[in-house]
């Protein structure tokens, strides 16, 4: 009874594509692919061995969508029976017209009256189409027009990092400076405060998180930077 | 063909100063375009290449887009300046040829049936020419397509080869590559040994051939850990060992 030895790295180890990440009986997964018996990484990131499975954390992921996620995205064309959205996806998004309004459908409906053109908008994922183009919906709470704020781009990959456990992190960016954040998927993140100072913060706060997204403690240190950002600005 | 010819060798020693097997001094960056998805610049020797990848996505024009997978753009482009006497800064019929060639190179590493009907579009723009720059660009381009997050089955990395005063050499430069008596350029993806560019520009034996082949492909392996110390510079520092947060 040998044990295949299969882990070629540690946990954690910086790996780039091309990368043989183990060989034998483990599976796939995110960001890795099958060759030939072997693992290899598609990505830039961390190679991560669990229960069966190895994957990599890609430090930089072009966005894919998927179903139930947040995105917000510009106004780019109005259809007959609906908008086009740019998402920064593969592929742009469509949002169609009953699944932005409370009501059925009428022809005499002016669309541009509902979202224009530039309009930038908060919608969820509900289905991707078998050509791969996203289904959106506004239906929802939170969802519609963004009407002002500020917005900050982000790594889509390092998105989880800025929500953190639970929302950890968020929670407590939320908490400690009183801004309004919605978090897009897509790694567009709208801030909106009445004061500036404290959406100023928020995106100092979100720069830091993007550079030092998998270490450990951040919580804790994005808690301490904001406190002595706070501090600086009292004096 | 000036008739006495100058030789391009003297003990061993190459006019820049190299040794037949040496590459020239290479220099990768990764990140350099904010604007851009993903970018590298490169310098190798006297080539400076700069190279933006931006994509996937949606494909303009759209009677362009494939249904079934994406579609991968390159523009190779020297810029008027890259060049003594100055060219014209048009794409020249060269430049079309490069481009075509570059992205072959490239396609291989590439997952475009992920991405149906979107285009990835990668620029490269060379701003100083110094022989060897489809190799150049393809070591630039796959670094950018890797800042850009784009999933690969491996880094593309390339290096050429080449026959000089009888001599098999390593990384021709303009001089060596417009003097010399054969240039063989090679592209190769490292970890999964795949050559995906073979060129050659002159006359060469069977065994010069193997020669070359063989010496390309250890230039490429030399060029590879530069790629990959490039990405390290900028990503290495995000996680350290043992300290992901999950969620």
């Amino acid at each position: 009874m040998g044990i295949v030895l299969s882990k070629l790295l540690e946990n954690r180890d910086f790996v780039v594509p091309g990368d043989v990440l183990a060989e034998g009986d483990l599976r796939s997964g995110e960001n890795t692919y099958r060759l030939r018996g072997k693992i290899y990484a598609t990505r830039v990131g961390l190679v991560e061995y669990s229960r069966g499975v190895v994957s990599v954390i890609a430090l930089e992921a072009n966005y894919e969508p998927r179903i139930g996620e947040i995105v917000i995205g510009m106004v780019v064309d109005v259809d007959l029976s609906g908008w086009v959205l740019d998402i920064d996806g593969p592929s742009l998004a469509f949002l169609n017209v009953t699944d932005a309004l409370d009501e059925p459908f009428k022809p005499e409906m002016v669309l541009p009256n509902v979202f224009d053109l530039g309009d930038l908008i908060v919608a969820k994922v509900v289905n991707i189409g078998r050509d791969g183009t996203p289904k959106v919906s506004t239906l929802g709470l939170d969802l519609g027009r963004v009407e002002g704020g500020r917005l900050v781009r982000m790594t889509p990959s390092k998105i989880p990092r800025l929500i953190g456990k639970k929302g950890s992190m968020v929670n407590m960016i939320l908490k400690e400076t009183g801004c309004q954040i919605v978090i897009g998927q897509n790694g567009i993140v709208l801030v909106n405060s009445r004061e500036r100072d404290m959406m100023d913060l928020v995106v100092q706060v979100m720069q830091k998180i993007e550079s030092e997204a998998h270490t450990t403690g951040l919580t804790n240190r994005i808690y301490e930077f904001i406190r002595e950002m706070k501090e600086k600005r009292r004096r | 063909m000036s008739t006495t010819k100058r030789r391009l060798i003297v003990d061993g020693v190459r006019l820049d100063g190299r040794k037949v097997d040496e590459i020239r001094p290479i220099k990768i960056e990764c990140g350099v375009l904010p604007n851009a998805n993903g970018s590298s610049y490169v310098e190798q020797g006297k080539n400076k290449i700069l190279v933006g990848v931006f994509g996937p996505r949606e494909m303009h024009p759209k009677h362009l887009a494939d249904l079934r997978k994406a579609v991968l753009r390159y523009r190779y482009h020297m810029a008027p300046f890259s060049t003594d006497p100055r060219r014209s800064p048009a794409p020249s019929r060269r430049d079309t040829e490069l481009s075509m060639i570059i992205r072959n190179a490239l396609e291989p590493a590439l997952f475009l049936e992920r991405y149906p009907r979107a285009s990835i579009d990668v620029f490269a723009e060379i701003l100083e020419a110094d022989g060897s720059t489809r190799c150049a660009c393809t070591v630039a381009a796959s670094v950018a397509l890797v800042d850009a997050g784009i999933p690969m089955r491996d880094l593309v990395v390339a290096c050429s080869a080449g026959k000089i005063d009888g001599e098999i050499v390593l990384d021709l430069n303009d001089v060596e590559d417009k003097e010399g008596a054969a240039d063989l350029p090679v592209a190769y993806m490292p970890k999964l040994g795949k050559v995906t560019l073979l060129q050659m520009d002159g006359v060469l034996t069977q065994e010069e051939l193997d020669k070359s082949l063989q010496l390309a492909l250890q230039g490429c392996k030399k060029i590879y850990e530069f790629q990959k110390e490039a990405l390290k510079m900028k990503y290495g520092k995000q996680g350290e060992k043992g300290s992901v947060e999950q969620d």
